[in-house]
């Protein structure tokens, strides 16, 4: 046996099933890993990756060599719309959807409490914080963060439950369920009335109390 | 194939096959100057060669991989081979033995140290710099920090999406950016909570403790300005949000400055594809930025006028001043050394020569100058970088040291290319108290008993 029989022969002990490699998925399954390299015919060498094109539409006419490659393809409104779920400080991004304080009490004791405790004040345990309190606490030797005494922007609030809540099902709350927990939360905190339902409209009247608690950063030429 | 020296009901097809390899292998070795019919071929004549020591090779080999040659308590990364007592008197184990990808030495054990934190959910893991040489982090060793865990992607089922104030909004394959013109640099890339527990007294122990949350690893990828040239930023455009598709689905937002001038959109780190704890397939890399902004499993830029105030930039990595009020969007990573040895709980076994060596980087280019103290900072001397010195790139600095058995306090300080001094751990209190978390990058100072003993104290 040759040398490159030898290395044919690892080869397709390395690849165990040399059928998988031949395997094209008849669905459209996900793949749980790569397939193994392909020994070429004749060497045995593995099959190195060729570039890759995705049909459809090309961007750019001419392709050129510093711009305009050509390559991507347009991104559709509904593609971005999919996934463009941020929350900006003036609203931009705000979900359709109304919540209130008395629904978002009830989610939050099913979906929230186990991490953040009943009363808001954090478990140690599961890592999540405290949500509320901590007022006039930033100056002094124990500052307490919270979103009462820290956050400068309620649609920060909103924007991080729709997107990363709760921690056993990130993103699942529906848009009524995100204004409803952080209705309950800003609630708590005496920051919106109980009795407000939170809403695109409503949203525009939160005052955070730490709103004018952030400075830039004066560095360099300060520590 | 040889079925006497072989025989079918002992050997399989494969085993077989590589027997008759290695034999014939070893045949065409020795044919010089030997009759090769004196040379027969007969089980035993490799002593490692063995029905077992085959079947061993072949399970290695095999499929399944299926860690018959790999325990439990052989260090992580390495395969628990049989050490041979003399390894010049019998042939070495069989190439590809490893898989064809490879695996440290088992004698090599260093591993991240997951901080610990109450839940595991949230957690970072820190690089061991004691052992570290030369200015790259092997990639297995870089530090990690997640926010909602390290997703499994198939970079087959994931494209990035430009949109927002661009006239074109883009849909790009991982394979898209590989077609790319490309770059590739050397960058450190710094968590800004890296020594978050020394504010106020010394407290972790090693500087894999202290200062782990700093790695180095050459990254390529495509340009951030390639990508927002071809999808055309609109006038105004000043921030562009990151955004990541882990649970945290993480999101930063990025002054379009940067991201005109050095950003990169990053799918490879030392020379192959990006870790699955790195971002893979796709992360986003911002040089002399804290690490929290280079989003990692990278799925889109949205690209604004303003800044987008998440969670991870308003109610984390804002530093919080004595005052009350709280530094937003503190982004460079000032200039920063340790020295990573000796270091803390490290034992010198007696006086002697040493070499000190550690690491300087900065946030704003290159570094400039090491000095090093033995005497707690009274006097100072220059120590030699070590080639190459990058921007933005860890540079290991060396000093010869004859320790007289006497204590000593090993200090570093850098200077970077601006100017920058790295400061005294007072200095920076005197300003900014000791709750502002992020962004500690004073000077370390490790303590050298009689006995040897080097320990983490403020000095």
């Amino acid at each position: 046996m040759s040398m490159r029989e030898l290395a044919i022969a690892g080869a397709i002990a390395l690849a165990g099933l040399p059928a998988l490699a031949e395997d094209t998925p008849a669905t459209d399954a996900p793949r749980a890993f790569a397939a193994a390299v392909v020994p070429l015919p004749d060497t045995g060498e593995p099959t190195p990756p060729s570039p890759v094109i995705a049909g459809g539409g090309e961007v750019g006419a001419t392709p050129g060599l510093e711009r305009d490659f050509g390559i991507g393809r347009p991104a559709t409104e509904d593609e971005i719309a999919a996934i463009d779920i941020d929350v900006m400080p003036d609203g931009t991004g705000l979900m359709e959807g109304s919540g209130t304080y008395a629904a978002g009490e009830a989610l939050f004791a099913e979906r929230c409490a186990a991490c953040h405790g009943e009363a808001l004040e954090g478990v140690k345990a599961t890592g999540g914080p405290r949500l509320i309190g901590g007022r006039d606490t930033l100056a002094t030797e124990k500052p307490v963060k919270t979103v009462e005494s820290y956050w400068p922007y309620a649609s920060t609030l909103i924007d991080y439950v729709h997107r990363a809540m709760p921690m056993d099902a990130p993103g699942s709350l529906t848009a009524d369920e995100v204004y409803a927990v952080s209705a309950f939360i800003l609630g708590q905190a005496g920051i919106l009335g109980k009795d407000v339902t939170l809403d695109a409209e409503s949203f525009g009247k939160i005052v955070m109390p730490n709103a004018e608690g952030f400075v830039s950063d004066p560095r360099p030429g300060a520590y | 194939m040889s079925e006497e020296n072989f025989p079918s009901d002992r050997y399989g097809p494969a085993e077989r096959r590589m027997a008759e390899a290695l034999v014939d292998l070893e045949r065409r070795t020795l044919r010089a100057g030997e009759d090769a019919e004196a040379c027969e071929c007969r089980e035993g004549m490799f002593p490692s060669l063995s029905r077992r020591g085959l079947l061993a090779g072949g399970v290695a080999l095999g499929a399944a991989f299926a860690g018959n040659a790999v325990r439990a308590d052989a260090p992580p990364g390495s395969v628990d081979y049989p050490v041979q007592p003399d390894p010049t008197r019998e042939q070495g184990r069989m190439i590809l033995d490893d898989g064809g990808y490879g695996s440290r030495s088992q004698f090599e054990n260093e591993v991240r140290w997951r901080y610990p934190t109450d839940s595991l959910d949230s957690s970072w893991s820190m690089t061991p710099l004691a052992s570290g040489q030369g200015i790259i982090t092997p990639s297995g060793l870089h530090f990690e920090r997640h926010h909602g865990g390290i997703p499994t992607i198939d970079p087959e089922r994931h494209s990035l999406i430009v949109h927002g104030m661009v006239d074109r909004p883009l849909s790009l394959t991982v394979a898209d950016l590989k077609r790319m013109p490309s770059v590739s640099r050397l960058h450190f890339i710094e968590c800004s909570g890296n020594g978050l527990t020394e504010w106020v007294k010394p407290t972790l122990r090693t500087v894999q403790g202290t200062h782990g949350l700093t790695s180095t690893s050459e990254w390529t990828g495509v340009a951030l300005s390639t990508v927002l040239r071809e999808a055309g930023v609109q006038d105004g455009a000043a921030w562009i949000l990151a955004e990541g598709s882990d649970a945290a689905v993480m999101t930063r937002s990025c002054p379009i400055d940067k991201a005109m001038d050095d950003a990169i959109l990053a799918y490879a780190q030392n020379g192959e594809a990006l870790r699955p704890e790195q971002g893979y397939p796709l992360r986003l890399l911002l040089p002399g930025f804290e690490g929290n902004t280079h989003i990692k499993w990278l799925r889109r830029l949205d690209v604004s006028d303003k800044p987008f105030m998440t969670r991870e930039e308003t109610s984390k990595y804002t530093d919080l001043m004595p005052d009350g009020k709280a530094r937003i969007f503190t982004l460079d990573m000032d200039a920063k050394s340790v020295i990573t040895f000796p270091s803390g709980a490290m034992k010198l076994p007696k006086p002697g020569f040493y070499e000190v060596s550690g690491l300087a980087w900065s946030g704003r280019g290159k570094v400039a100058k090491v000095e090093v103290s033995v005497d707690g900072g009274k006097t100072w001397t220059e120590a030699p970088l070590q080639e190459p010195v990058i921007s933005k790139c860890h540079t290991r600095f060396r000093l010869p040291w004859v320790w007289d058995g006497t204590e000593a306090v090993l200090q570093s300080r850098c200077t970077d290319e601006t100017g920058y001094l790295q400061p005294a751990l007072k200095d920076l209190v005197a300003v900014r108290g000791t709750n502002s978390v992020y962004h500690l990058n004073a000077i370390q100072s490790w303590h050298v008993a009689p006995t040897g003993e080097v320990t983490n104290v403020h000095a």
